[in-house]
C-alpha cells in the first residue's frame, strides 16, 4: 500500500448497545482513502450493526466516527448521504413502481433540488434522461431503460441500486453484502462493477464470505462478537490463528 | 407518413410515459368534464355538488394514502373543520363564497400542519392511531366550542353572491362554480401525484430506507404530502358547507374518516379515477337507499366487503389491469 494515504473514514470506540447485550464493542476501523476494505466476520459477529452505526441508521451509544475529516457521529443518515457517503442494502433496493430510468433519476433529482416542487410537471424530468442514460449504461442495464424495477432479475436489481448510487457522484461507498443471494455468473458480474466503480473512490463493503473480497479489497477487518478480531491484507487476515478459530473454523472455507 | 411514426416509435421504444399526461388519460379528463357539465340536467343539482365534494375529499385521501402510502384514520378532521370555519365565516362574518371557502381551507392546512407534524413521526398503525386521536379531539372541541353550535351545527349558512357580484342562491348556478373548485382540485392533485415532488414521494413509498440513504429528510415530503391532502381535504368541506348550508357533526364525527377510506379502497386506491367513482358509488348508495334507514349502513359495509375479497384493487384498479393502462 501506498505511503502517504490519509483517513476517508474513521471510527474510534465504536460500542452499541442493545438494552444490556453489546453488539458492537469497542471497534476502531480506518477505511484509508482509495481503499477497497472489507468488513468480514460469521453471522452475529456485528458487521450489520457496525454498518447501521457508520450510515447512522443507528445511534452509537459511544464512540465517534470521522468523515474526511469532519466529526459526523451526531448527523442524520440523510445528511450523511449529502456529505457524499452513500450506502446499500443486504437486500437490493430498488424502487420496484419505478422504472429503471426513474430509479436513476430519483437520485439525480435530490443533487439538483427540484424534489420538492409539487406544481411543476413530471416531463420536466426529461432533463436528467441523458445522463441518467449513461449511469444505467455504464452498469450494463441499458436494454432495460423503462423497465420497471420489480421485473429485472435480482443481479439486475444490485447493478441498478449501483447506477442508481453513482449518480449521487459519492465519494464513498458502503456496500452491505453486495453479493448476498447471489449466483456464481452475478458474482462475477458484480465483483467486476465494484472494482471499475472504485476509481477515484473508497469504498467499504460488509462480506459473509472470505473468498468474495479475496481478490477485491486492499485491507480487510474480520469482527467477531462484535469486537476486531484482526486486520489486514488478505495474507495476512487469512493466515491468522484467531480468524481461522473464529471464522473458518466455524464451517466457513 | 406512417412509415416515419412507426420508426420513431421503434427508436424511442417506452417514452411515452416522459411526455406528461398519456392521451387515455387527457380523453378520460375531458369525457369526465363533459358528463359533469351534464350531470346537473340529469339528476337533483345538489345531489350532484355532493358527489363532487365527496370526489375531492377521497382524490385528497388518495394522495395521502395512494401516493404517500400513509393511512390516515383522521381525515374528518380536515374535512368537518374547514365546513364549521367556512360556514361561520359566510354566515357571521358575511363573506363572499370564495372568501368563505379559502378561508375554511386555510384552517384546514395549518391542522394539517400541526397535526402532521407530529403523526409523521410513527409509522404503519401507530401513525393511524395518532391522527384517530387527533381526530377525536377535533371532533370534541367542534362539540363544545361556541361557534360551532355544538349538536345544531351552523345552520342555514348564506351563500353571499360571488366576488360579491354573482347571485349564488340558484343551485345550477352554484353547481357550475363547485365544479370549477372541485375539477380543478381533483387536476391539482393529479399534477402533485406527476411532479418531481410526487416521484420522490412514489420512491418514499416504495422504500423508504433507500430514500433516505440517496439523501432524503423523508419526513418533510411526509409532511407536504399530509399538509396538501389535509388542505384539499380542507376545500372539499369548505365547499360542502356552502352546497348544503349547514356545517354539523357528522362532518367531523370518525365516521367520516372511515367513509372516505372506503370510498378510495373500494374505487382503487393509487389510481387516478378510483377515488371519484368510490366517492360516486358511495354518495348515490346513500343518496337512492335513503328510505331503508340504518340499512344503509348494512348495505355500504356488505358491499365494502364484497368488494374488498373480490377486487382488492379496487374497481378501477382491476380495469386497470385488465386493460394494463394507469387510470
Amino acid at each position: 500500500m501506498a505511503i502517504g494515504m490519509s483517513a476517508m473514514l474513521q471510527a474510534s470506540g465504536l460500542t452499541k448497545e442493545f438494552k444490556g447485550f453489546v453488539a458492537v464493542n469497542n471497534v476502531d476501523l480506518t477505511v484509508e482513502r482509495g481503499t477497497i476494505h472489507a468488513l468480514i466476520g460469521p453471522n452475529g459477529a456485528g458487521k450489520t450493526t457496525c454498518f447501521n452505526l457508520l450510515t447512522k441508521f443507528l445511534q452509537p451509544t459511544r464512540g465517534t466516527i470521522t468523515y474526511d475529516g469532519r466529526d459526523i457521529t451526531s448527523l442524520s443518515a440523510a445528511d450523511i448521504a449529502r456529505l457524499g457517503l452513500v450506502r446499500s442494502f443486504q437486500i437490493s433496493a430498488v424502487f420496484d413502481d419505478l422504472t429503471v430510468l426513474e430509479n436513476v433519476r430519483i437520485a439525480m433529482q435530490r443533487r439538483r433540488g427540484d424534489s420538492y416542487d409539487f406544481w411543476r410537471s413530471e416531463v420536466l424530468l426529461a432533463q436528467y434522461d441523458d445522463e441518467a442514460r449513461g449511469y444505467v449504461e455504464s452498469v450494463g442495464l441499458g436494454d432495460f431503460l423503462n423497465h420497471r424495477a420489480a421485473e429485472l432479475s435480482y443481479g439486475r436489481k444490485r447493478a441498478l441500486e449501483i447506477a442508481t448510487t453513482l449518480a449521487l457522484e459519492p465519494d464513498m461507498l458502503l456496500l452491505d453484502e453486495p453479493m448476498a443471494g447471489m449466483a456464481q455468473a452475478d458474482v462475477d458480474r458484480i465483483s467486476a462493477l465494484i472494482k471499475r466503480i472504485s476509481e477515484g473512490r473508497t469504498i467499504l463493503m460488509v462480506e459473509h464470505n472470505l473468498s468474495v473480497v479475496a481478490n477485491l479489497s486492499d485491507r480487510i477487518t474480520v469482527l467477531a462478537r462484535g469486537e476486531v478480531l484482526a486486520e489486514g491484507d488478505y495474507d495476512t487476515v487469512s493466515k491468522s490463528p484467531e480468524v481461522i478459530d473464529a471464522y473458518i473454523g466455524a464451517g466457513h472455507d | 407518413m406512417s412509415t416515419t411514426e412507426n420508426t420513431t416509435k421503434a427508436a424511442l421504444p417506452a417514452m411515452t410515459h416522459t411526455v406528461g399526461m398519456p392521451r387515455h388519460q387527457k380523453i378520460i379528463f375531458v369525457v369526465l368534464l363533459a358528463v359533469l357539465i351534464a350531470l346537473p340536467f340529469m339528476v337533483y343539482p345538489v345531489f350532484a355538488m355532493k358527489v363532487l365534494c365527496f370526489a375531492l375529499f377521497a382524490c385528497a385521501f388518495n394522495l395521502l394514502l395512494g401516493f404517500g402510502g400513509l393511512l390516515s384514520f383522521g381525515h374528518a378532521a380536515y374535512f368537518g373543520m374547514a365546513s364549521y370555519v367556512c360556514a361561520h365565516a359566510a354566515k357571521v362574518w358575511g363573506l363572499t363564497p370564495e372568501l368563505a371557502i379559502l378561508t375554511g381551507t386555510a384552517t384546514a392546512a395549518v391542522l394539517g400542519l400541526v397535526i402532521g407534524s407530529l403523526a409523521i413521526r410513527r409509522q404503519g398503525i401507530y401513525f393511524a392511531m395518532v391522527t384517530l386521536a387527533f381526530a377525536q379531539m377535533v371532533y370534541f372541541f367542534a362539540l363544545q366550542a361556541e361557534f360551532t353550535g355544538g349538536e345544531d351545527g351552523i345552520q342555514s349558512v348564506p351563500r353571499n353572491d360571488l366576488f360579491g357580484l354573482l347571485p349564488m342562491k340558484d343551485d345550477l348556478t352554484f353547481y357550475f362554480f363547485v365544479l370549477a373548485i372541485t375539477y380543478g382540485g381533483i387536476l391539482f392533485i393529479y399534477r402533485i401525484t406527476h411532479s418531481p415532488f410526487g416521484q420522490v414521494l412514489k420512491s418514499i413509498r416504495e422504500n423508504e430506507p433507500r430514500a433516505v440513504s440517496l439523501g432524503y429528510h423523508v419526513n418533510r415530503y411526509k409532511l407536504m404530502v399530509f399538509v396538501l391532502s389535509a388542505t384539499f381535504a380542507g376545500l372539499a368541506g369548505a365547499t360542502k358547507s356552502q352546497v348544503f348550508h349547514l356545517a354539523s357533526l357528522t362532518d367531523v364525527h370518525w365516521t367520516m374518516s372511515g367513509e372516505v377510506v372506503l370510498m378510495t379502497l373500494l374505487g382503487g386506491m393509487g389510481t387516478v379515477l378510483g377515488p371519484i367513482v368510490g366517492a360516486a358509488i358511495v354518495v348515490t348508495m346513500q343518496n337512492y337507499l335513503a328510505y331503508l334507514g340504518a340499512w344503509v349502513t348494512v348495505i355500504q359495509g356488505c358491499i365494502f366487503v364484497i368488494g374488498v375479497l373480490l377486487f382488492r384493487e379496487g374497481i378501477i384498479g382491476v380495469l386497470s389491469r385488465i386493460l394494463k393502462k394507469p387510470l
